[in-house]
C-alpha cells in the first residue's frame, strides 16, 4: 500500500474498498477479544477459517473475527450477515453445522440460539435481543463491522474522514469551538470539560516548542473494561481522535499508555498504528497536510496509581510512578515538564464521531450537563453481563433491569456500586436515579471509568467497603502520610467489623478519618479513597 | 536459568536506549525469565546511564515485576470487584491449597507461582484464573483442580 497523500487518495481508497465488497454477501462474523478468547473463541474461530476453505463455499463467503460485541455473557458469538442471524456460547463442535446449515443453505439452527429468559422464546436476530434494546451505541456498534487487524474495516465504514476534515477544511480554533459545543467531558471519572483540556494545552508556553498527547488506557479500575474493549475492537478510533487533538493542541508526539494486564489490547493497537503508518495517517506529512504526528506504545507496570495525571507521566518518563501536587495543570507541565493533553480512551474515540456528525448533533444527546453516551460495564449479581453504552440520562433500573435482565435466581437487588474504588455504593431505593456525571456525585457516589457493579441480598456491605479499602492500601503509592497511614487504620477497623470486634464508636471514627483522608491526601487516590466507605455508612447505616 | 546479557542488550537496543521505555524494556526481558535478575538491572541501568537506585526503584515499584525466581506456570487469580462479588476469594482458597503455596510464592518443584491480580477486564466472566495466559471463565471452587490437573498432566506427559 502507497501513502496516501491527500483527502481525495483517501477518498478514492474507500470508492475502492466498497466496490470490492458486497454487502448481500455472506459474512461469518465471530468474535475473539478477551472475553471471547476466555470461552474458547480462538479455536471456533480456527474450525470457521477451516471450515469455509474445505467446503464448496471457497472465495464465496466472507469470513471476519472482531473484537467483543458487548454481550460478553453470551460468548462465543458467531454472527452471519446479512440476516444477522446470531448464535451463542458456539464450540468448535457447533462449526461444521453452522457452515452447512445456516452458511450454505440459510436455515437457523434454533439449539444454538439465545433465549429470551423473560419469555422463554428463542430469539434469531442480534437487535432482538434485549441487552441491545435500549442501548445506544455510538461507539461500540463499529466493532462488528471491523477487523482490528484490517485498516480498510475501519476506511470502509468512512473511518479518517474526521481527520481529513480537520487537516484540510477546518482551522484548529474551530475544531475546539465544536468539541466545546458538544459538551464532551473526560470519560476517564472525573468528567472535566475536554475543549478546556485542549486550549489550556494549546496555549500553554513550552521552551522549545513540544506538546504531547496521551492516551489513559491504564484502566486500573476493578470491574471496568471499555476502554480494554475499545482498544481490541476498534483501536483506529482511538487513534484518529488522538490525531485530531495532536493538531487542535500542536503536538507531534503521542503516547498510549495501556496496562500490561491487556496483552491483546496492546497487540492490536501495535498492528492498527503500523497500518496507519503505512497509509499515511501517522508519521510525517500526514495525508500531504505538512502535519507530523505519530504515537508510541507504553505498557504500564500494574499500579493503579498510574490512572492519576502526573503518576503516569512519572512512570512514562522510566521514573516510579509517583504522582505530585498539581498546583501547576499538566495541561501546563506535564510530561518532560511540557504541556501535556492526556485523556481517556473513551473520550479519545468520541472525537472523531463529533467532528463526523457536528456538535449539534452530539450535545442532544444525554443531559443537561453530560453529553454523548457513555459505556459501562454491567457485571456482577446481574443476569445479562456485559459492555453497555447508554445515553447519559438512563436510569439504573432501566441499566439493570430492561438491559441487565434483573438479578439471578429471583433475588433481591441490594446495591449497585459505580466508578470503582473512588466512587461508593448506591442502595436499592435510589433505582430511579439518573445515571450522568453530576447526579451520581450528588448522590455520593461517582461516574469513574464506568464500571457498574451489581450486588444481591447476599453481598455484604461492610466487606465490599473493606475490599475497596483493601484495595487502595496495596495501592497507594506511599508517598502522603493520610493515604497511606489513614487508608491502613480504616482497613484496621474495617476488619475488625468484619470478624465481629466491631465498637459502636467505630462507625463515626471511620467518617472522621474519611473526612481527613478526603482533605489531606495529595492526589486523586487518596482524595476520593474513603467514597465507598463513607457512601456505605450514608445508605447502609441502618442495616 | 543462565543469564545472558546479550539478549538484554537486544531488548534494550529495539526500544533505541530510550529511558521512556523503561518500563517496556523491563517486561519485556522478564517475559523470558519470568522474574528480573540482579545482573539484568544492572545492565539495563548500565545501558540507559541510569542511575541503578532508579531502575530497581521502577522494579519494586510496579506489581508486574519480581525480584524472586519465578515458576515454569505462572498462575493469576483476578480479584477484581465484579469476581470478588461472585466468589474470588474462596476460588483463591481452593487454588491456594491445590497449589500448597500462598499467594505471591511460588511451588517447591518450581512449577507453579501463584499471584493475584486487581482485575483483568474480563468482568463478565468472572471469577477468573488465568494459567500462563489461558482465560478460564466463571470458576467455582471445584473447578479449580480440573485446571491444574490439565497442567500438570502436560507437564509430566513432556517429561515421561
Amino acid at each position: 500500500m502507497n501513502k496516501l497523500r491527500s483527502a481525495a487518495g483517501l477518498e478514492q481508497l474507500r470508492n475502492r474498498i466498497m466496490s470490492q465488497r458486497d454487502p448481500e454477501r455472506t459474512c461469518v462474523v465471530t468474535s475473539v477479544g478477551t472475553c471471547g478468547l476466555a470461552r474458547g473463541a480462538a479455536g471456533v474461530a480456527q474450525a470457521i477459517a477451516t471450515e469455509l476453505n474445505k467446503d464448496g463455499l471457497k472465495g464465496t463467503v466472507d469470513f471476519r473475527t472482531t473484537g467483543c460485541h458487548g454481550f460478553c455473557d453470551i460468548e462465543p458469538v458467531v454472527v452471519i450477515y446479512p440476516k444477522r442471524i446470531v448464535y451463542c456460547h458456539v464450540t468448535t463442535a457447533d462449526v461444521p453445522q453452522i457452515i452447512s446449515e445456516t452458511v450454505a443453505k440459510g436455515k437457523v439452527i434454533k439449539r444454538l440460539l439465545y433465549t429470551n429468559p423473560a419469555t422463554g422464546r428463542k430469539i434469531v436476530r442480534e437487535q432482538n435481543i434485549p441487552f441491545y434494546g435500549k442501548q445506544y451505541r455510538l461507539l461500540t456498534d463499529s466493532i462488528r463491522f471491523v477487523d482490528p487487524h484490517n485498516i480498510e474495516d475501519y476506511i470502509a465504514l468512512g473511518g479518517y474522514t474526521a481527520l481529513c476534515k480537520v487537516l484540510f477544511d477546518m482551522h484548529p480554533e474551530e475544531v475546539l469551538d465544536e468539541i466545546s459545543k458538544s459538551g464532551l467531558r473526560g470519560r476517564g471519572g472525573a468528567g472535566f470539560p475536554t475543549f478546556r483540556k485542549w486550549e489550556a494545552a494549546r496555549n500553554a508556553p513550552s521552551c522549545d516548542g513540544v506538546r504531547y498527547i496521551i492516551c489513559n488506557a491504564d484502566e486500573g479500575d476493578p470491574g471496568a473494561y471499555m476502554d480494554r474493549s475499545l482498544l481490541e475492537g476498534n483501536p483506529h478510533s482511538v487513534i484518529e481522535g488522538m490525531i485530531i487533538g495532536a493538531r487542535t493542541i500542536g503536538s507531534h508526539h503521542g503516547y498510549v499508555y495501556v496496562r500490561n494486564e491487556y496483552p491483546l489490547a496492546v497487540d492490536n493497537l501495535g498492528i492498527a498504528l503500523e497500518q496507519a503508518r503505512q497509509y499515511g495517517f501517522l508519521g510525517k506529512d500526514i495525508l500531504g497536510s505538512g502535519f507530523d504526528f505519530d504515537v508510541k506504545i507504553s505498557r504500564g507496570g500494574g499500579a493503579f496509581i498510574c490512572g492519576e495525571s502526573t503518576a503516569l507521566m512519572a512512570s512514562l518518563e522510566g521514573r516510579i510512578g509517583e504522582p505530585r501536587p498539581k498546583h501547576i495543570h499538566t495541561a501546563l507541565k506535564g510530561l518532560y515538564d511540557r504541556p501535556t493533553n492526556l485523556n481517556n480512551v473513551e473520550t479519545w474515540a468520541n472525537v472523531p464521531l463529533i467532528i463526523n456528525r457536528g456538535a449539534n448533533w452530539y450535545s442532544k444527546i444525554g443531559t443537561e450537563g453530560s453529553k454523548g453516551t457513555k459505556i459501562f460495564s454491567l457485571v456482577g449479581k446481574v443476569n445479562n453481563t456485559g459492555l453497555v453504552e447508554v445515553p447519559m440520562g438512563i436510569t439504573l433500573k432501566e441499566m439493570v433491569y430492561d438491559i441487565g435482565g434483573g438479578i439471578p435466581d429471583g433475588r433481591k437487588l441490594k446495591a449497585i456500586q459505580t466508578g470503582g474504588p473512588s466512587g461508593g455504593c448506591i442502595p436499592e431505593s435510589l433505582i430511579d436515579l439518573p445515571v450522568d456525571f453530576d447526579k451520581l456525585t450528588e448522590a455520593g457516589s461517582m461516574m469513574g471509568s464506568g464500571g457498574m457493579i451489581v450486588m444481591d441480598e447476599d453481598n455484604c456491605m461492610v466487606d465490599m467497603a473493606r475490599y475497596f479499602v483493601k484495595f487502595l492500601t496495596e495501592e497507594s503509592c506511599g508517598k502522603c502520610v493520610p493515604c497511606r497511614e489513614g487508608l491502613d487504620r480504616m482497613l484496621d477497623i474495617l476488619t475488625d467489623i468484619t470478624e465481629g470486634r466491631g465498637k459502636p464508636e467505630d462507625i463515626e471514627l471511620l467518617e472522621e478519618l474519611g473526612d481527613v483522608i478526603k482533605e489531606a491526601s495529595l492526589c486523586g487516590l487518596g482524595g476520593t479513597a474513603p467514597n465507598p466507605v463513607l457512601s456505605t455508612i450514608r445508605y447502609f447505616h441502618t442495616f | 536459568m543462565e543469564i545472558d546479557l546479550k539478549k538484554v542488550d537486544v531488548i534494550v537496543d529495539q526500544y533505541g536506549c530510550n529511558r521512556d521505555s523503561l518500563i517496556s524494556i523491563l517486561q519485556d526481558i522478564q517475559a523470558g525469565y519470568h522474574y528480573l535478575p540482579e545482573e539484568v538491572i544492572r545492565q539495563v541501568a548500565r545501558r540507559l546511564d541510569l542511575p541503578l537506585i532508579q531502575v530497581y526503584g521502577v522494579a519494586t515499584f510496579f506489581k508486574a515485576f519480581s525480584l524472586k525466581p519465578r515458576g515454569k506456570h505462572l498462575v493469576h487469580v483476578c480479584l477484581g470487584t465484579a469476581c470478588h462479588v461472585r466468589g474470588a476469594p474462596a476460588v483463591l482458597d481452593e487454588v491456594k491449597r491445590q497449589l500448597g503455596v500462598e499467594t505471591g510464592d511460588t511451588t517447591k518443584d518450581m512449577k507453579f507461582t501463584l499471584e493475584t491480580v486487581n482485575c483483568l477486564g474480563a468482568c463478565a466472566l468472572g471469577p477468573i484464573v488465568v494459567v500462563d495466559g489461558n482465560y478460564q471463565g466463571k470458576m467455582r471452587p471445584g473447578k479449580v483442580k480440573g485446571v491444574f490437573k490439565q497442567y500438570r498432566g502436560a507437564i509430566e506427559g513432556k517429561q515421561a
